[in-house]
């Protein structure tokens, strides 16, 4: 058993350096942009851009619309077949899978013949229609994902005794699921918005092809005119994704009903 | 509950709406137009013209640059995964390696291009402490944007999807059959040759799969890296829906037709294997 415990070891150290050494070689490259010494220079510059902010807050405004957007579809979809229509479950779910098969510049190529000068929906030819196809295409990346956090969190409540107690306290049907299923299944929800996130924030060619100057354009971009700010970038992204994937894990293995912070203490009773 | 109504379709009907407008519909005017002729009657030319040499070239490359990737993660994968479930290291490590691969592996597109610039590109801190040491990495050929390049830079996610999904297949593999085989004269190979190995066979070829299906539409990693120099099919079809660079709308679509094909097939393989590999895991 011991050599198999130090061939595991020499694996590991292995697996780290090649994981590690890129995060390090790109911390350290992004210090070094004043010549003879280490500073966070580039980390200014990136902050101090226009373009940067700009790209960067149109991508949060568009994936938070994919995210509300997908939500608001997903979760009555989901609700209404298991309460109602559990044999269209199939359809729905392998619908929701789709995406997983069509690469993104297959989707945004349909997209953009379907909806371009010369069709019934020109949504292409204002810049309003070009940004709702944008989150469109976005909430259509993300359904596998929403779909299977928001469905298991209703596996996890009781849905139908919940929407019998309610019904016979005389709520409707929209009443239902927004102030009783929603906030059982929150915690879903928001595992599911913080992968759909981590998707779209960075999302390349959709926004490209529909040339929405979001950010994953704008890093390619930088790529190309800059030496230090794209290690820098590289770092934060890194940390982005962290942050994302953590609280994603955090939300997704909660249990429904349980406080948005575990130590906080509730309103005694 | 009430009974169900004539009228319980209509609460499916933005889902179906949705889906209809943005994913079916699209997806169907691609397909149909990759059997249309420019002046509108149904043709196989279009899908034949896939064979053409420069496009042709494209999917090979795709297809070659997607294999070696995922050859690699899974071998590399299935070792890691290895000895951080079966390899007794302490507890927090392997709490730590899976946690750092569930965002390694969702870590691709443009910075990770520019991480691995950092390293192994010209002037990358790798290649620089190399050269220091003797060792020219581009004088002796290597170059970050070239298919090994590449396939080094996409073995980041690669690996680290490989232990997440190979993991419960791993976990699957009980100490009592090892027990046995060892209680019969089995050496540690034997048990692996003809016990561990079949067992785990669908799981890996699954996962290869599923490994194959990741790389093959990766566009914003290449894009980063290269530039539109190195035509691969997606980054073909980009150029494509940038400015017709086929000279042939219809091609354009057998092209995108071509690529959801691959993936249907690797996706539907990688299905068949997990639901044999799962009758193992009950």
């Amino acid at each position: 058993m011991k050599r198999v415990s130090l061939a595991s070891w020499l694996i590991t150290i292995l697996a780290g350096l090649y994981f590690l050494v890129p995060l390090y070689a790109a911390f350290q490259f992004s210090l070094q942009m004043k010549r003879d010494t280490l500073s966070f220079a580039a980390y200014a510059s990136v902050f101090q851009s226009d373009v940067f902010l700009r790209a960067f807050v149109f991508s949060l405004v568009a994936s938070l619309a994919a995210i509300m957007a997908g939500a608001a579809l997903v979760v009555p979809t989901a609700y209404w077949v298991r309460l109602r229509l559990p044999k269209l479950r199939p359809v729905v779910e392998f619908i929701s899978l789709l995406p997983l098969i069509i690469p993104s510049v297959v989707l945004v190529f349909g997209h953009i013949r379907m909806f371009g000068s010369s069709s019934f929906l020109p949504l292409t030819t204002t810049d309003l229609g070009t940004n709702l196809l944008l989150v469109a295409g976005y909430v259509v990346l993300s359904l596998p994902y929403m779909f299977r956090a928001i469905d298991n969190g209703m596996a996890a409540i009781d849905i139908g005794t919940l929407t019998e107690a309610a019904e016979s306290l005389g709520a409707s049907r929209a009443r239902i699921i927004l102030g009783v299923i929603f906030p059982n299944i929150r915690a879903a929800i928001v595992s599911g918005a913080f992968l759909t996130f981590s998707i779209c924030l960075g999302e390349f060619a959709i926004a490209s092809l529909l040339n929405r100057q979001t950010f994953g354009p704008y890093l390619v971009q930088l790529g190309q005119d800059r030496a230090y700010e794209p290690a820098a970038l590289a770092i934060m992204s890194f940390g982005l994704t962290w942050i994302l994937m953590a609280l994603m894990q955090a939300f997704a293995n909660r249990k429904p009903g349980q406080r948005l912070l575990p130590f906080r203490k509730g309103p005694t009773r | 509950m009430q009974p169900i109504s004539r009228m319980s379709w209509l609460g499916v009907l933005p889902w179906f709406g949705f889906t209809l407008l943005f994913l079916i519909a699209p997806m169907s005017y691609l397909i149909l137009g990759a059997f249309q002729s420019p002046e509108g009657g149904l043709t196989l030319a279009n899908m034949a013209g896939l064979s053409a040499p420069d496009i042709a070239a494209s999917f090979w490359l795709s297809i070659r640059l997607s294999l070696a990737s995922a050859l690699v993660g899974t071998v590399t994968g299935l070792l890691l995964a290895h000895a951080v479930v079966l390899g007794g290291l302490p507890i927090w490590l392997r709490r730590a390696i899976t946690a750092f691969c569930g965002v390694a592996s969702n870590f691709a597109g443009v910075p990770l291009a520019f991480a691995f610039i950092a390293t192994l590109g010209r002037l990358g801190l790798v290649t620089v402490l190399l050269k220091s040491l003797g060792l020219d990495l581009y004088a002796m050929g290597f170059s970050l944007f070239s298919f090994w390049g590449l396939t080094l830079t996409y073995l980041y996610f690669q690996m680290p999807l490989m232990l997440l999904v190979i993991t419960p297949a791993l976990e699957g593999l009980r100490p009592e059959w090892r027990e046995a085989a060892e209680s019969l004269g089995a050496d540690g190979a034997q048990y692996w040759l003809r016990v561990g190995a079949p067992v785990l066979a669908p799981s890996v070829l699954g996962c290869f799969l599923l490994l194959f299906a990741n790389a093959f539409g990766t566009l914003a990693t290449i894009i980063a890296l290269t530039g539109s120099n190195f035509s691969v099919v997606p980054i073909l079809l980009f150029q494509q829906i940038r400015g017709n660079v086929l000279y042939n709308p219809n091609l354009g679509y057998a092209l995108a037709l071509g690529m959801v094909l691959i993936m249907v097939v690797s996706n539907l393989l990688y299905l068949a294997l997990r639901a044999r590999a799962e009758r193992w895991q009950k």
